[in-house]
C-alpha cells in the first residue's frame, strides 16, 4: 500500500464530526455553490469543488462515513497514512459519486487507498449500450496565440479507464492536437474516435475537448474580440499622435491617436481580433498617463499650464 | 491507444454541428428526455425545425452542458438551472462591461 496523505474530511466541509446527515448535506450544498467552476470566479474553484465532492462522497454514505470514522482522526492532516491491515474488509460500498468535476476517477491518492476508483466511479448509464464507446470530456486552458494563428499543442489529459479487475484507474494522456484557428472561449474541440473504446464491436466515441483562455498580460477577450489598454500623455491625447502599439499577433503598429481624444476613447482596429468567421475586432482603449511632478521643473511646467489653460473637471457637479 | 507523433486534426464543434435531441443526449449522457425538458424549460433553444426534427447549436450546446452540471453537481432544479444560467449570463456581462471601462 503506497503513503498517501490523510484528509480531514469533516474540516474540508467545514462540520463537526458528530455533524448530522442534514448539516453535513447543507454544507456541501452550500461549499459547492460557492466553488462549482461554472459558477465561481475564485481561481482554486475547481481543485476546491473536487475537495468538497470528495469528502461529501465519503461523509453522505453511511457505510464510507462509518468506516472513515474507524480511523479516528488519524495521523495530523498532511501527515502519511497507511490503512489499516483489515480494511476494506465488511464493508460494501454503493451509489454513484456526486459527480464532481468532470471525471470520476479524479479522486485523491487517500480516497482511492480507502474506497479504491471503482467505489466512487460513475456507474454505466443505463440506455447507452449503443455498441459504440462512451463519449469523454476534457477540458484545457489555451494561450491566445492558439486561436489567432492555429497551431499544435499538446494536452495531457487524466482519462479514466477500465482496468483488468474492472476498477476505474486515472490514465495519463498526452495528445496532441492541432488546435482549430478562431476557436473563442467556451467552445469545444471535437476529436472523433478518441473517446472510450466500445465494449464488444462498435465504434470508439468522441472526445470534446472545452476550451478556456489563460488570461493574457495585454489583451483581454471579449466574445471575438481583442482589446488593449494602451497608456497615453494628455497631449498625445489631445494633439493627437502616432504611437507604436503592439497587436495580438506580435507585431507593432503604428498607431494613428486622434486629436481630442480623451480617457476612455476606443480605437477600433476592424478584423484584428480573433480569426472567427465573422472575424473579431481590436479594440486599443485609451488611458491617460500623468507625468510625475517629482522635480522642479515638471511642477513649473504644471503650474505654467494651470495658468494658461482655465479649466475645471468638476463643471457638470455643480463645484 | 494513443501514438505520441501525430497530430489530431482539431475541429471546433459548435461551428459546424447542428445536432439532435438524440445527438446532444449521446454527447452528455442523459436521457433525450431530459434534452425535451430543457427546452420546455427554455434552458435552450431550437435552431431549426424546418427539417421536423429539432437541431441544436454553438451557444446553446454549451448552455446545455453547462446546464447539465450544475443540475447534477448542486441539486437544483431545471426552473432553477434556467435562473442561474440567466444571472450567470448577466453576471458575465457585468464584468465584460466594467473590464472595457477599467
Amino acid at each position: 500500500m503506497p503513503r498517501v496523505e490523510f484528509k480531514d474530511y469533516y474540516k474540508v466541509m467545514g462540520v463537526a464530526r458528530d455533524a448530522t446527515e442534514a448539516q453535513i448535506k447543507q454544507a456541501y450544498r452550500k461549499l459547492a455553490r460557492k466553488y462549482h467552476p461554472d459558477v465561481s470566479k475564485e481561481p482554486d474553484a475547481e481543485a476546491r469543488f473536487k475537495e468538497v465532492g470528495e469528502a461529501y462522497e465519503v461523509l453522505r454514505s453511511p457505510e464510507k462515513r462509518a468506516a472513515y470514522d474507524r480511523l479516528g482522526s488519524g495521523p495530523r492532516p498532511g501527515e502519511d497514512f497507511r490503512p489499516p491491515p483489515d480494511w476494506g474488509s465488511g464493508f460494501e460500498f454503493s451509489g454513484a459519486g456526486p459527480g464532481a468535476g468532470e471525471s470520476s476517477a479524479d479522486y485523491s491518492d487517500f480516497f482511492e487507498a480507502l474506497f479504491g476508483r471503482a467505489a466512487g466511479g460513475r456507474a454505466g448509464r443505463p440506455g447507452f449500450e449503443t455498441g459504440r464507446g462512451e463519449d469523454h470530456h476534457a477540458k484545457v486552458l489555451l494561450d491566445l496565440e492558439a486561436t489567432l494563428t492555429g497551431g499544435a499543442r499538446s494536452f495531457t489529459l487524466r482519462v479514466p479507464e477500465i482496468d483488468a479487475e474492472g476498477r476505474i484507474v486515472a490514465k495519463e494522456r498526452v495528445l496532441n492536437v492541432q488546435v482549430p484557428k478562431g476557436i473563442l472561449p467556451g467552445q469545444t474541440i471535437r476529436l472523433a474516435g478518441q473517446g472510450a473504446q466500445p465494449h464488444g464491436e462498435g465504434k470508439a466515441g468522441d472526445l470534446y475537448i472545452e476550451v478556456e483562455f489563460q488570461p493574457h498580460p495585454l489583451f483581454r477577450i471579449d466574445g471575438r474580440d481583442l482589446y488593449l489598454e494602451l497608456p497615453v500623455t494628455p497631449w498625445e491625447a489631445a494633439l493627437g499622435a502616432t504611437v507604436k502599439t503592439p497587436t495580438p499577433t506580435g507585431t507593432l503598429v503604428e498607431l494613428k491617436i486622434p486629436a481630442g481624444s480623451h480617457a476612455g476613447s476606443k480605437l477600433r482596429l476592424r478584423g484584428r481580433g480573433i480569426p472567427s468567421s465573422p472575424p473579431g475586432d481590436f479594440y486599443v482603449v485609451l488611458q491617460i498617463a500623468l507625468p510625475p511632478a517629482t522635480d522642479e521643473k515638471a511642477k513649473a511646467a504644471y503650474r505654467a499650464f494651470a495658468n494658461t489653460v482655465p479649466f475645471n473637471p468638476r463643471a457638470n457637479l455643480g463645484v | 491507444m494513443t501514438s505520441f507523433d501525430e497530430y489530431l486534426p482539431g475541429e471546433i464543434f459548435e461551428e459546424g454541428a447542428a445536432l439532435s435531441v438524440a445527438d446532444l443526449a449521446r454527447m452528455f449522457a442523459v436521457g433525450e428526455q431530459h434534452i425535451v425538458e430543457l427546452v420546455e424549460e427554455g434552458v435552450i433553444t431550437v435552431f431549426e425545425i424546418e427539417t421536423r426534427e429539432w437541431r441544436f447549436r454553438g451557444a446553446d450546446i454549451r448552455r446545455a452542458r453547462i446546464a447539465l452540471r450544475l443540475e447534477r453537481d448542486l441539486g437544483i432544479n431545471l426552473p432553477g438551472v434556467a435562473l442561474a444560467l440567466e444571472l450567470l449570463e448577466e453576471l458575465e456581462q457585468l464584468r465584460r462591461e466594467r473590464g472595457s471601462r477599467s
